[in-house]
Parts: C-alpha cells; structure tokens; sequence
C-alpha cells in the first residue's frame, strides 16, 4: 500500500500492533488465524515475519482457553493482545472475562492488573453469516472491572489501541469492521496512545447533539451534515469510550445544545443509549429542550444479511428522531 | 478405586517400611507438619464458622496430603492455582492463616498478595482456573522463566469446557503445567460416575497427547513423587502432566452441606481408616522416622498455633465501600468515586433517614 494514499483503519491496527510489538518486548499477539494467514481481516499481515512465531501466536480454536491463558500471561509479566475472530465467538470467553479478568485488579485489593487487550471485530453492515455481526459492548460495559473502547478512523483506532495496551486494566477494544477498509487517513509512522477517557467533538454545533461511536459514526455525520443544510447546528460527539462514559462531555452536550439524540447498532434494550439519557436525566434534566431520542438496533438477533439495512440505523432514521426532537 | 495408583502408605506394611525407609527424616518431617498445618487451619476454620465468626466455609478434611505434598513437591517460584478448595495452601508459603480465614468472613483482606506468595486469587468456578495456570507456564516458556505452574482441581471440574480447553491448549504448546485433579468422588451430592464415563479420569489425558498417572491421593509420599516427576518433566520442556489423585471426600461439601441427603454415611466410613495425618503418622513411627510423641507434639503445637486467631479474625476493621471502589481500576473512573459511588440523591443526611 502506498503510504501517499493514507491507511484504512485495518492498516493503521496492523501498523498500531507492529508498533506496540517493537516497543514493549513484553507484548505478544494471540487468536486464531493470525499468523500467517495475517487473521481473517488481515490485521496482523506480515507481523509473523517481523517477530516470530513467539509474538505472533496461532491458538487451538478456544475461545475461553487462550482468553484464560492470556490471564496467566500477564501473571509472569506478559502484555497479552487477543484477536478474537468475529464479535459472537467472544461468548465462549465471557466467563473468563467477566469472572475473571475484570475482577483481577479488585482481588487483589488493587495491587495487580492485568494489562490484556481484548480485540473484537464487531458489528453489522457486511453481509456476512450469522453471529458475524453482533454489537456486544453493553455486555461488557455493564459488568465490573472492563474498559470497552471504541475507534471510529484508522487513526483513533491506532492511537486507542496504543493507549489500550499501557493502560494496565483488560480492555475491550471493539473494532468496528464495517469500517476497516472505508476510507483512508494520513498517518504518523508512530501513533501516540489517545485518551481512554474521553470522547470528541468532531462536528461543533449548538442545537442538537448526536451521540455514535464506531461504524455509526460516519451515519450520525450524515443526518449532521444534512441537518445543517436544514440550517440546523449540530454537534457530533464520537463517544470512544463505552466504559467509563465521558461524563463532562455528555453533561455539557446537554447543557450546550439542549438535545441529545444517541446513536448506536447494538439492540436499544439497556443499552449505551439508555444509559446515557438515563445520566442525562438524573444530572441535567432542566438543560434538556427535548427529550433524549434513541435511534438503535432491534431487540432481536442481528438479522441474516438481506434485512441487516432494516435493522441498522440510517441517516433517514438519525433525520426522522433529530426533527421530532427539534419540534418537541 | 485404587487400582493402577502409584502408593507407598498402601504397599504391604514390611515393604512399606522398606520403601519410606529410604526417604529423609527431614523431608518426611516436613511434608508431615505442612499437612498438619493444613488440618489445624480446616478444623479451626469450622469451629469459627460454627461460632457464627466466619460464613460457610468448604471443607477439606481430607484432602490435606494432596495439598501438602503439591506445594512441598514445587519451589517457592513456581505458581499455584487454586480453587475454593485450596484456601490454605498459600499459608504453606508463608502467608498468615488469619489472611484466608478473613476471606470466609467476607473481609476483602482475605485476598492475599499473589505476586509475593505465587498463588493466583481463588477460583470460584470450578475448572476456571485451569486456563491460567496453563497461560502463567506457557509464558514462563516463551519468556524462557525457569518455573512451573499447577492447577487444581477436582473431579467435577474435568466435566467443565475450561478443563478440556486447558489440557488441549497446554499439550499443544507444551506448557509446563500440572493438573492436579483431585477426585474424591463427588461433586457436592452427584458421583464421579454420573460425572463421567471414564473410569479413570487419568485415561483423559490421552486424548490430549500428555501423560495422565493416578496416585493414592491419601499418601502423602506417593503424591509428593507424582508432582515432583511430573514437575521435573514440566522443567525439561516435556510438556504438561495430569495428575488424577484418588481419595474420598470425607466431609461435607462445606459446612452448609447435609451429605446425608445424598449419600450412603456408612460407605464413607469404609475410607476414614485412610484419613491422611493419622495414616501417615502410624507410616512415619512404623518407618522409624519418627516418634509417635514428637508427631503429637507437631499436631499439638500447630493447633495451639491457631486457638486464638478468631479474636484475630473478628478484630479486623470493616474495609469501607468507598475504599473498595478504588480497587477495581488502576484509575478510578467517575462513578466509583465517592461523589458518584450511590445516586445523586444521596446525601450523608439520609444515610440517617434525614
């Protein structure tokens, strides 16, 4: 790939790894796939070559065994990064990550973490099988001791993931895949780790607020830019972080703009979206011009390929629940 | 039951005698105090619980040659991982019993220090365990550590997915781990052969291309053997071992278990005759190792050790909520800090209804 033309955000993971690889001699690559077959989106391409069959490990299909193994790892002072193939086939490794892994530090009464990165490519939008297009943040948002990150460009997925790999807790970086090789972006040869704490405004507006992270994102930009022709100044925040939310920029989304709409594939049942007009209405219920809309998946299995447009949300739907807001 | 495990306390006693013989006074001394150690803190463990000090509390009357010998058979760097069951095996290097003891009253000072003793936290999930300990050797091997790490186990846990995918994992990676399983026949109130169809649940390990023994898991000496041959090869880089140690659970699941609901008492006491300390200490005065005083006085002394840890126990200050909010993380997100921890409308005042 010519570096001129940028790097899609599949690249810039591969390039994020390579870096994270050369830099700390305590990491290492786990999954299925990934050595050399470069795993099934390629992710680790060519990362075998560079560091060997010891950092850049093919694993027995095992889920639940190489996520426990990679708990041990980190007992002997490895930095463990596990590429889980598709976002369902994390569910055989939810034990070992919700009864084990995020309960590590507090066993410990803080002493210890586990410095593990969980990478999951997630989400819906490729026409593919069955349980090849689950949004399970919530579930891992909702359990204790996880941090559930977001990207959303080939570059904050560079940077997120650096920040993910030294930020001494399990992380659970979810990679929206529909997003892997849509569109490219100029990048350093280093990324700089980014802020697990925070989200960012990546369109500045005062009436309305759209909330989204990951593939949702480049939709929630679209009713914002069509909103603005409507002579409607809109704000998207590209939220990042599932857990812990950012409070502050979510408060002041509500206090600065009056609406806040979220945006998100995941099914709408206790899900982000909720959670954050919950937040919204215990803290900022006066700010609040509108109530705080939800535009999401459906609460039923993520559907076979030729209905997924109908449960995805669309820059119409963002449009339709941005109006009813506008005209509350 | 026993059939095809290795054994000394159960050879002919002339032979017996013969074969223990040739052990160390010390070492055999030492294996004997660890398990003596062992049952002091389980029987004192019991008594706080029925004193209302600590809550239910499992048991391991019983068990404790199995536990002695597997962390006397380690070094004091390899890494143990232990279940509910095994509480107190990280008092066998070193840790204070006052540490698990407050575990059992639900005191977050229960959870010891894992770097300094070696022994990863507890696994409640019975099998969950197992994929660590397979992950602590197999980087230990890529790291080029010179150490081992064991796992235990018990006969249900072979049933649980985690056990298949750790023995896979390890045998296919070569890990140096040993898993100890330690079947004594039931899993609270279901049998080892509603449990499994094997009959040995050592014949597993052929399907995972690694070594699987059984051992008489009331001996002391046969267990020490099996875990220091199986260790031994773990450190030459042949890969991992399963241990199957045969015993009975003697006692209750734990101190809320009505075994009588479930199984027959009388065919129980057909194996308190092979209760761990008392058989090994008849071996250790009929081997001339060591005299029947002075092993009582070993006993005498571990208990006494341990008369008064309940004071101890009920003495600890409560840890406060807002402290254990800020163990969770390395950085404390916003709502685990004291402002955030409860609802916004909270308020100290209304802690007192006001």
């Amino acid at each position: 790939m010519s570096e001129a033309a940028g790097l899609n955000m599949v690249e810039a993971i591969t390039r994020g790894l390579g870096q994270l690889l050369e830099e700390d001699p305590d990491a290492l690559l786990m999954g299925e796939d990934i050595g050399a077959n470069g795993g099934v989106f390629r992710a680790t391409a060519g990362l075998l070559e560079r560091f060997g069959a010891e950092r850049v490990i093919d694993t027995p299909l095992s889920e639940a065994g190489f996520v426990g193994a990679a708990i041990g790892m980190c007992l002997v002072g490895i930095h463990p990064v596990v590429e889980i193939q598709f976002d369902a086939f994390v569910y055989p490794a939810f034990e070992q990550l919700i009864s084990q892994a995020g309960r590590f530090r507090w066993r410990t009464r803080g002493a210890y973490g586990l410095p593990l990165v969980v990478r999951i490519p997630y989400g819906g939008g490729t026409r593919a099988p069955e349980l090849h297009s689950d949004s399970p943040e919530t579930l891992f948002s909702h359990m204790p001791g996880l941090r559930v990150v977001v990207p959303s460009d080939p570059l904050s997925a560079g940077e997120l993931l650096l920040a993910a790999a030294r930020c001494g807790d399990p992380v659970i970086f979810l990679e929206p895949k529909r997003m892997y090789r849509r569109g490219r972006q100029a990048l350093p040869t280093k990324f700089t780790p980014g802020d697990l704490d925070h989200a960012v405004v990546v369109r500045p507006g005062d009436d309305l607020t759209v909330v989204a992270y990951g593939a949702m994102l480049e939709v929630a930009d679209g009713a914002a830019a069509r909103l603005e022709q409507e002579g409607v100044s809109t704000r998207v925040l590209d939220l990042r972080c599932i857990y812990p939310l950012d409070r502050e920029s979510l408060l002041g989304a509500a206090q600065e703009t009056g609406r806040v709409l979220v945006v998100h594939e995941a099914a709408r049942h206790c899900g982000v979206g909720a959670e954050i007009a919950a937040l919204l209405q215990e803290e900022v219920a006066d700010a609040l011009l509108a109530p705080t809309l939800r535009v999401t998946g459906m609460d039923m299995p993520f559907p076979l390929s030729q209905n997924e447009d109908d449960a995805l949300p669309s820059v119409e739907r963002v449009l339709a629940a941005a109006h009813t807001m506008l005209e509350y | 039951m026993l059939e095809g495990a290795r054994t000394i306390l159960g050879l002919p006693e002339p032979e017996m005698v013969a074969t223990l013989g040739e052990w160390s006074r010390e070492l055999a001394l030492d294996l004997f105090t660890a398990m003596a150690q062992l049952r002091a803190f389980d029987e004192r463990a019991v008594i706080l619980q029925r004193q209302g000090r600590i809550g239910t509390y499992p048991t391991f009357y019983g068990e404790e040659a199995v536990q002695a010998a597997s962390v006397r058979a380690l070094r004091s760097g390899d890494w143990l991982f232990p279940t509910y069951r095994q509480t107190a095996v990280v008092t066998l290097r070193g840790c204070p019993p006052l540490v698990p003891l407050l575990m059992w009253r639900g005191h977050p000072g229960g959870w010891h220090d894992v770097m300094e003793y070696r022994v990863a936290p507890i696994c409640v999930p019975v099998a969950t365990n197992l994929p660590h300990a397979v992950g602590a050797a197999w980087g230990a091997q890529l790291r080029h550590l010179d150490l081992v790490s064991l796992a235990y186990g018990g006969d249900g846990a072979t049933s649980a997915g985690d056990f298949h995918e750790a023995c896979n994992l390890a045998a296919v990676v070569g890990a140096p781990v040993i898993f100890l399983i330690n079947n004594n026949q039931w899993a609270i109130s279901t049998p080892v052969n509603k449990q499994t169809k094997v009959r040995r649940i050592a014949d597993k390990a052929a399907g995972y291309g690694m070594p699987g023994v059984r051992v008489d898991g009331f001996d002391v000496f046969a267990c020490y053997q099996v875990v220091r041959e199986a260790a031994a090869r773990a450190r030459a880089g042949e890969g991992p071992s399963l241990i199957e140690a045969i015993g009975y659970r003697l006692g209750p699941h734990g101190t809320a278990d009505e075994p009588s609901l479930y199984r027959d008492q009388a065919a129980g006491l057909l194996w308190e005759p092979m209760e761990p300390l008392r058989r090994t200490q008849m071996a250790l005065v009929a081997a001339g190792l060591a005299s029947e005083i002075e092993l009582d006085r070993i006993r005498d002394d571990t208990v006494a050790g341990l008369r008064n840890i309940g004071d101890a126990v009920e003495a600890c200050a409560p840890v406060t909520i807002e402290e254990i909010a800020t163990t969770v993380h390395r950085e404390t997100p916003w709502g685990l800090l004291p402002d955030h921890l409860r609802e916004p409308s909270w308020t100290p005042e209304a802690a007192d209804g006001g």
